[in-house]
């Protein structure tokens, strides 16, 4: 494990080049997006220096309630980050399903795998917990994203398919069939094309930064297989939970459709 | 068949009494945007009122399952959706949709017959013409073999032609199987030749209703 090279200050700040070029690029062209990749910079420079000092103390300070409180804050960070990229106002009906589905989904994944695959112990060490939580809620609030967007898009552009099958005496719950379907299928893609190309297009960011940090390949792609697993059921059981309770937001008791606060 | 009490809907419906008759051809008349098609919305209750009551055969809507109720009591819009895939798709939809037993193509291509649509069942029903789609929609409803059809202006992207011999085909399959048919229409000459009940609904209220 000692292999790794550290980074001296200046090789770090000779990375800054990129963003120099970058911003050297759209000046050239004239793209109005240098305030936006300055700030991002910034942003993730201080938010990955405070993650690092955050995770040093939590590693040297194991405790159960730290592990907790971490899922907590990153649990409401992911879910005020979907309503966030919403172009829409959601609805307070919409929004708690959104919260319950990321909840519920992304624990029940994250706890089988930490305690019936990986098996670890104490069930809140933070070494695994931690960035492995990070994956699955990442990857699940993308996921989550765009299935909310499909679905509301969907329901909004084919109003008129949903209300003439409710007045053909369809249920709420087949009237909007196929914009579920497309709903879940927009979210779950994105993740089943990521597999196709894992280790051939791309080789993925944990099992890159395990073996930068001297451990073996054969390690690494185990893990890395193995959290992959994880992500898709993380995000399908988010996904199918927000669907399918989703839709109902869009009717009323009476199953008559509701569109104006969605 | 259907009674109406004391009905408000936002300032869009005020109706202090109606009764649409069972069995018997109802034509609902008036401007646009008097409140003829919410009326219609809501005896399907796609949409309930504000106040007052709805019976349908003495029992309030507020009291039965709204898609029972749509099983029976099937709507047509004005601008129906059609669905992906072939014309026959699209007719077997309806049945899909309120669960009753498929038919066969022979009784579909008579429903096309009815509604005056010389298409063959696998054509895709998209690319039909507007006119066209709005027959096969009211051939998808006829096929459900509902008690009560509301009809919201059935007829408007045909031409006159098509549209009196459409609505008189729809009109004697109607009185033939003692359907209560209430159809909302632009057409003064097809509201009195065909109703035997006239509505006229002006900015929300009924002013008037007469026997043909």
């Amino acid at each position: 494990m000692d292999g790794i090279i550290q980074l001296q200050m200046w090789q770090m700040a000779s990375a800054y080049l990129f963003i120099i070029l970058l911003l050297f690029i759209v000046r050239l062209k004239g793209i109005p997006r240098e305030k936006e990749i300055l700030i991002s910079t910034v942003r993730m420079t201080l938010q990955l220096i405070l993650t690092g000092y955050v995770l040093v103390y939590l590693f040297d300070n194991i405790n159960p309630l730290y592990t907790i409180l971490t899922i907590i804050v990153m649990e409401t960070f992911a879910i005020s980050n979907i309503y966030k990229r919403m172009k829409n106002k959601l609805s307070k009906k919409i929004k708690r399903v959104i919260a319950f589905s990321m909840v519920f989904g992304t624990l029940f994944s994250l706890l089988y795998f930490l305690l019936v695959v990986i098996n670890i112990s104490p069930w809140y060490d933070p070494r695994y917990f931690i960035p492995i939580a990070g994956m699955i809620i990442g990857n699940s609030m993308t996921g989550i994203s765009l299935g909310v967007s499909r679905l509301i898009d969907g329901l909004r552009d084919q109003s008129n398919l949903v209300e003439t099958a409710l007045m053909l005496g369809a249920t709420p719950k087949r009237a909007t069939k196929e914009m579920v379907n497309n709903a879940f299928d927009a979210a779950i893609l994105p993740t089943i094309n990521s597999m196709v190309g894992m280790g051939i297009v791309f080789l993925p960011g944990m099992m890159t930064g395990q073996i930068l940090s001297g451990v073996s390949p054969l390690t690494a792609i185990e893990y890395q297989i193995a959290i992959m697993l994880g992500i898709v059921g993380s995000v399908a059981l988010t996904v199918i939970i927000f669907v399918q309770l989703g839709y109902r937001t869009f009717f009323n008791k009476e199953h008559q459709l509701i569109m104006e606060d969605h | 068949m259907f009674k109406i009490q004391k009905l408000q809907y936002k300032n869009i419906l005020n109706i202090e009494n109606l009764i649409i008759p069972h069995n018997k051809i109802t034509c609902i008349i008036g401007e646009s945007g008097s409140g003829k098609t919410t009326l219609l919305r809501m005896l399907n209750k796609l949409i309930s009122p504000d106040k007052g009551t709805i019976f349908y055969n003495k029992i309030p809507l507020t009291e039965m399952d709204s898609i029972e109720l749509r099983r029976q009591v099937v709507m047509l819009p004005q601008s129906p959706g059609i669905f992906k895939g072939t014309i026959k798709d699209n007719l077997l939809i309806g049945l899909e949709f309120s669960e009753k037993p498929m038919v066969s193509d022979e009784e579909l291509t008579k429903i096309l017959e009815i509604v005056n649509l010389k298409k063959a069942l696998d054509n895709v029903a998209e690319k039909l013409s507007g006119g066209e789609k709005q027959r096969l929609a009211l051939g998808r409803i006829i096929l459900m073999n509902p008690d009560v059809l509301l009809l919201d202006e059935p007829s408007s992207a045909l031409d006159e032609d098509t549209e009196l011999m459409i609505i008189e085909k729809l009109v004697t399959y109607c009185k033939e199987r003692d359907k209560t048919l209430i159809m909302v229409t632009h057409s003064k000459k097809i509201a009195h030749t065909f109703g035997d009940t006239l509505i006229k609904i002006k900015n929300g209220e009924i002013v008037n209703q007469e026997e043909v």
